[in-house]
């Protein structure tokens, strides 16, 4: 990172916490109006960083990668895609993929958190799914949280040298999931139960959103496999090049 | 066919049988978004919470939104199917000529 990256980086990592951890314990997405207004501004302050970085992740793999643009385009389209597909589940209601977890395992959470909010704008704007007001706590989950746990997984897992693909899924699913854990607790945490307060609230939130979520989650990883297997047999040179293939196998 | 193409249509199909398995078993469902039922669970967790925000543009009717997720699905797949395309010509043909 340049000087003036970093000094941004860290500005706006002083101001999420100052938003972010003062605002301190008081959906698919969450819909429009269905948090307090200290939670939607608390949870966009902490999204912030993710995306400047992001940002500046993106300028520079434009600048001095841009053989690797093919595989960020499709990363958001796919996205793009797998949100949309809202996939019947084993309770009865529905749910869509979240579909960052591709983008975090091959670009890492900070790009990925940039294609989530795109993703996530489109629908707050012209579908009325999520919402402006919950964008930063829709970003938090599915732009950042689950990506990060994407990219963790998949970094741990290369640690372990297990499979290849096998890891992929594991990423890719675990991530998904983890997305709506976090849903659960945002929506936990602001409305907490009269009884049992806010443990016995998220619980009920998860019971909606993580247990939609497990089938999904699976078709999830199993999609994000096969999409790699393709990348990974037709272009090798950029899997190379974004350092997720070495050297010696392209 | 290769071992990888047996393998995907595989995981593929895997992935339908797991989109279809709830809508064979479960009857008496509409599959509606969670993000309802949770909206359902708030106004049942704290009854006099009041939605302070409306989405500004909301699509009329069920047809609308249908429409515009299959254009997001729609845009997205034909990126991805793009991106395959060329990368496999590229692999089919021989990398074009650089120009870089």
């Amino acid at each position: 990172m340049t000087k003036l990256e970093k000094r941004i980086t860290a500005v706006t990592a002083v101001l999420a916490l100052a938003f972010g951890v003062t605002q301190n314990v008081g959906a698919m997405h969450i819909a429009e109006g269905f948090l307090t207004p200290g939670w939607c501004i608390g949870w966009g302050a902490i999204c912030i960083p993710f995306l400047v970085v992001g940002v500046m992740q993106m300028k520079r793999t434009v600048s001095k990668h841009r053989k690797t643009l093919i595989l960020l385009a499709m990363c958001g389209a796919y996205a793009f895609v797998l949100s949309a597909l809202k996939i019947p589940s084993i309770n009865g209601s529905s749910s869509h993929p979240t579909g960052t977890g591709l983008a975090a395992i091959l670009f890492g959470p900070f790009l990925t958190s940039v294609l989530g909010i795109i993703v996530l704008l489109f629908q707050a704007t012209l579908l009325a799914h999520g919402g402006l007001t919950t964008l930063g706590a829709n970003t938090f989950s599915m732009a950042v949280a689950g990506p990060l746990v994407s990219w963790g997984i998949f970094a741990l897992c290369k640690k372990c040298r297990l499979n290849r693909l096998v890891s992929v899924f594991l990423a890719a699913s675990l991530g998904d999931l983890f997305t709506y854990c976090v849903t659960s607790i945002q929506l936990g945490l602001d409305h907490p139960s009269e009884v049992g307060g806010i443990m016995a609230s998220i619980v009920r939130f998860m019971g909606v959103f993580a247990v939609t979520q497990i089938p999904l989650a699976i078709v999830e990883g199993l999609l994000t496999v096969v999409v790699v297997m393709g990348l990974e047999a037709y272009a090798k040179p950029e899997l190379t090049e974004i350092g997720y293939l070495k050297e010696a196998t392209a | 066919m290769s071992k990888r193409v047996i393998l995907g249509i595989v995981l593929l199909a895997i992935c339908a049988l797991i989109a279809i398995f709830p809508l064979m078993t479960i009857k008496d469902s509409e599959f509606g978004g969670a993000d309802g039922a949770a909206e359902e669970v708030v106004a049942e967790i704290a009854p006099d919470y009041e939605p302070w925000a409306e989405s500004p543009i909301a699509p009329p009717g069920g047809e609308t939104e249908s429409l515009l997720f299959c254009l997001q699905a729609g845009l997205g797949a034909a990126v991805i199917g793009y991106c395959f395309g060329y990368l496999r010509a590229r692999k089919k043909y021989g990398e074009p000529k650089k120009k870089d």
